[in-house]
């Protein structure tokens, strides 16, 4: 794949035995064994360690742990370059590696923005020479991020961008979106689109009888489902592959399922804090619980999660997103939205598991399988020869956020001292062991 | 010796290619061959519009075009006058009927008109009473380009019939491949467009040509390489990301060249933005044909001027 430091390093070849394997990408959930070499999956299946352990291989008895592909997260901000006292590459890599994460998919809201071909060199090269997990960035759709004119997507696809998007701000400029979904398409580049009224989306929190309590201003649903509605109908036209960054409410759904039933190439993410939370959360204005987009109603969340389950949502995403204290520490409405989340990402996401809400391998296709396919990555499965990115987790083992314990250079979790299920035991990168838990 | 072609269009105007039969288009040709051995002559003066009043109206700038018609009309004897109105000067649509109007009580015969809105020829030759060429009305007919074009591919190939053309580039602005579209089916040749999708009209493929979006498929094996002008100027939004990325993907350099017929021939309307739609070492390399296509452009013209005078009612 990319021939990094990390990548380039032979790691003694490592059989993980005893497990619960796990591979979304062939619908699989057996009790067997792993072995790992020269970077790649060699072999998953029944009884490997039985016919002999292989010549200098490490075995690692994984007592019952799952062993799945690593999580493909496809949206976390990266600091890098321009805000690296919130985020760096290596120390989101060390978080993502904690939360069982083996590839990164950063966004381009960095200073200056992902918009030239330059600067995606410059995070491939930073990110082989400093991060333990895998980064691939995404580009930015318009030049800046200012919704005008579009980038230059064949050369920063050639660079090596996955994707584009402007990050949390909607292209409010219809002909702009619609020639760059013409244009992408014949590049056959994946357009990601936050879908965020930004002239309705000038609230803090959800629109409605919570936001009224507190005083505080709202963003009505109809801010996401009127860009999505329109997104849909440009793709119908310009046929360029589009994905949904973040849809948090039940009408969104509904326009989701019918893009979807028309054939169209549309597909879409849930953040894990939209499933994980609703308004109320917020309490007595809790900032780390200020999202954008909002979190929305009980109903809603349910509808995401059930989105989930049926495949309608295809992809869970941390939307990882470092805010310092200056930017917390403030009134609800005057704090930077975002919450960090690539460490909490698959422990927040067992929660719909254990609630018997979500099976094991759909969650494990949303957070691994599913991105890798809509982004082309080879990731996200077990099968012989893909690269060796693996995580090991106990999806029973409880414990508690201690924010101390966090990897990211911020705090601002929703999930602090939160009771979560569900631990990362060892994560792996192209064989090589990049976090274990001790 | 032209005298010896006495053919006439079914027309009084030359408004564009479309509804020209193929026996019009190749008569126009075999007269304009005889124009361009006239035009290699120290003697190049002919007499047959002596007394005819040209006036050249362009509403929208113009040098080669508007140069290669008022040498067409002096060579051919005619009077010829040059109007050059600044759009910005023109307050559209009723501003050109009384345009035409005024020019109408002149008296003039031929009215070579441009314009900078498709259709705004046709609309002003309804309005006068002499013939009219239209040099080019917004995205829609060039057809003296088309016509030179088709001369210059004629005499460099020996037929147009069978050869597969190349039309790359802005096709989404330009007259000039909506006029060679029709021409070469007309005539025969195979016509592909070779663009990205946000400079292709919708529907591109209803004019029966072959829609490519890399140059690497749609140059394969063509006998012709017509490259477009990018019409920066016309731009209103963002079509294109970066002339750097245009140039990469779509300029027409030695490397892309590679992919057509081995004996294939650069064509280009002009004028060119080198380093943006073609690389000057192909524009002035072996296989260009761009410098004759000017000369083809006189006597093309020529050719359409003499045969639409034929028509005039005291001719």
């Amino acid at each position: 794949m990319r021939d990094g430091r990390l990548f380039s390093r032979d790691p003694r070849p490592l059989l993980l035995v005893n497990a619960r394997v796990i591979d979304p990408s062939r619908g699989s959930d057996f009790h067997g064994d792993v072995y790992l070499a020269e970077g790649v999956i060699k072999d998953a299946g029944f009884g490997i360690a039985a016919s002999g352990v292989p010549d200098g291989a490490e075995v690692v008895d994984c007592r019952g742990a799952v062993v799945a592909p690593g999580l493909v997260d496809m949206c976390a901000f990266v600091g890098e370059p321009g805000a690296e006292h919130r985020e760096t590459l290596a120390s989101a890599s060390h978080a993502a590696a904690a939360g069982g994460v083996t590839t990164i998919i950063c966004q381009p809201t960095t200073d200056p923005a992902v918009d030239d071909p330059a600067i995606v060199d410059f995070i491939l090269r930073r990110a082989r020479d400093t991060a333990v997990v895998r980064v691939h960035p995404m580009a930015a759709i318009t030049k800046g991020l200012k919704g005008e004119e579009m980038t230059e997507i064949g050369l920063l696809q050639a660079a090596g961008a996955v994707a584009f998007t402007d990050g949390h701000r909607s292209v409010a400029s219809a002909q702009v979106l619609r020639r760059t979904l013409t244009y992408a398409r014949d590049f056959d580049a994946l357009l990601v689109h936050h879908t965020e009224d930004a002239s309705m989306s000038q609230g803090a929190m959800n629109e409605g009888a919570f936001a009224a309590r507190l005083g505080l201003s709202g963003n009505p649903k109809s801010a996401e489902t009127i860009v999505l509605e329109r997104d849909v109908r440009l793709v119908a036209g310009a046929r360029g592959r589009y994905h949904a960054a973040a849809l948090t409410c039940a009408e969104s759904l509904a326009v989701l399922e019918r893009a979807k039933e028309a054939g169209l190439p549309v597909t879409a993410s849930a953040t894990i804090n939209h499933l994980s939370f609703n308004e109320l959360d917020i309490g007595a204005y809790r900032t780390y619980f200020r999202l954008a987009p909002p979190l929305r109603a009980e109903d809603d969340r349910q509808a995401l999660i059930r989105a989930v389950a049926s495949g309608l949502i295809d992809v869970v995403v941390s939307d990882h997103l470092p805010q310092d204290v200056e930017g917390k520490r403030l009134p609800f409405s005057e704090a930077e939205p975002g919450a960090i989340g690539l460490e909490t990402l698959l422990s927040a996401a067992l929660r719909l598991v254990h609630a018997d809400q979500v099976d094991l391998v759909t969650l494990l296709a949303a957070l691994s399988t599913r991105p890798a396919a809509i982004l082309g990555l080879d990731a996200g499965t077990l099968r012989p020869g893909a690269p060796a990115d693996v995580t090991v987790f106990d999806p029973g083992m409880p414990y508690v956020l201690e924010p101390s314990m966090l990897k990211s250079r911020c705090r601002n979790t929703p999930f602090d001292e939160a009771r979560l299920d569900g631990r990362v035991l060892r994560t792996i990168v192209a064989g090589a062991t990049v976090y274990e838990y001790v | 010796m032209h005298a010896a072609s006495a053919f006439t269009l079914s027309g009084r105007d030359l408004l564009g290619i479309e509804g020209l039969i193929a026996s019009e288009i190749t008569g126009l040709l075999d007269l304009a061959e005889e124009f361009v051995e006239l035009n290699r002559q120290i003697e190049k003066k002919r007499t047959t519009l002596r007394g005819r009043t040209q006036i050249n109206l362009f509403f929208e700038a113009s040098t080669r075009t508007q140069s290669s018609f008022e040498i067409a009309g002096k060579r051919l004897g005619a009077d010829v006058m040059n109007m050059s109105v600044g759009s910005s000067s023109v307050k559209k649509g009723e501003t050109l009927i009384d345009t035409a109007i005024t020019l109408n009580a002149m008296h003039p015969d031929i009215l070579v008109v441009r314009h900078h809105a498709s259709g705004a020829v046709a609309l002003l030759a309804r309005k006068v009473d002499c013939c009219v060429v239209n040099a080019g009305d917004g995205a829609h007919e060039h057809p003296t380009q088309a016509l030179l074009d088709a001369l210059t591919i004629r005499r460099n190939k020996g037929r147009i019939a069978g050869l597969t053309v190349a039309i790359c580039g802005d096709v989404l602005h330009s007259r000039v491949a909506r006029s060679n579209i029709i021409l070469l089916h007309t005539l025969g040749a195979k016509v592909r467009v070779v663009a990205p999708s946000t400079l292709l009209p919708a529907g591109i493929e209803s004019l029966g040509v072959e829609v490519f979006r890399t140059m690497e498929e749609g140059l394969k094996d063509a006998d012709i390489v017509m490259m477009l002008r990018l019409q920066r100027e016309r731009m209103a939004g963002s079509f294109i990301p970066s002339v750097k990325e245009y140039f990469h993907y779509f300029g027409l350099d030695e490397l892309k060249l590679r992919h057509a017929a081995p004996d294939a021939l650069v064509m280009h309307p002009g004028p060119m933005n080198r380093g943006v739609e073609i690389d000057s070492a192909v524009a002035d390399g072996p296989r260009s044909l761009i410098r004759e296509q000017v000369e083809m452009g006189v006597a093309v013209r020529m050719a359409v001027l003499d045969t639409l005078a034929r028509k005039l009612p005291n001719a």
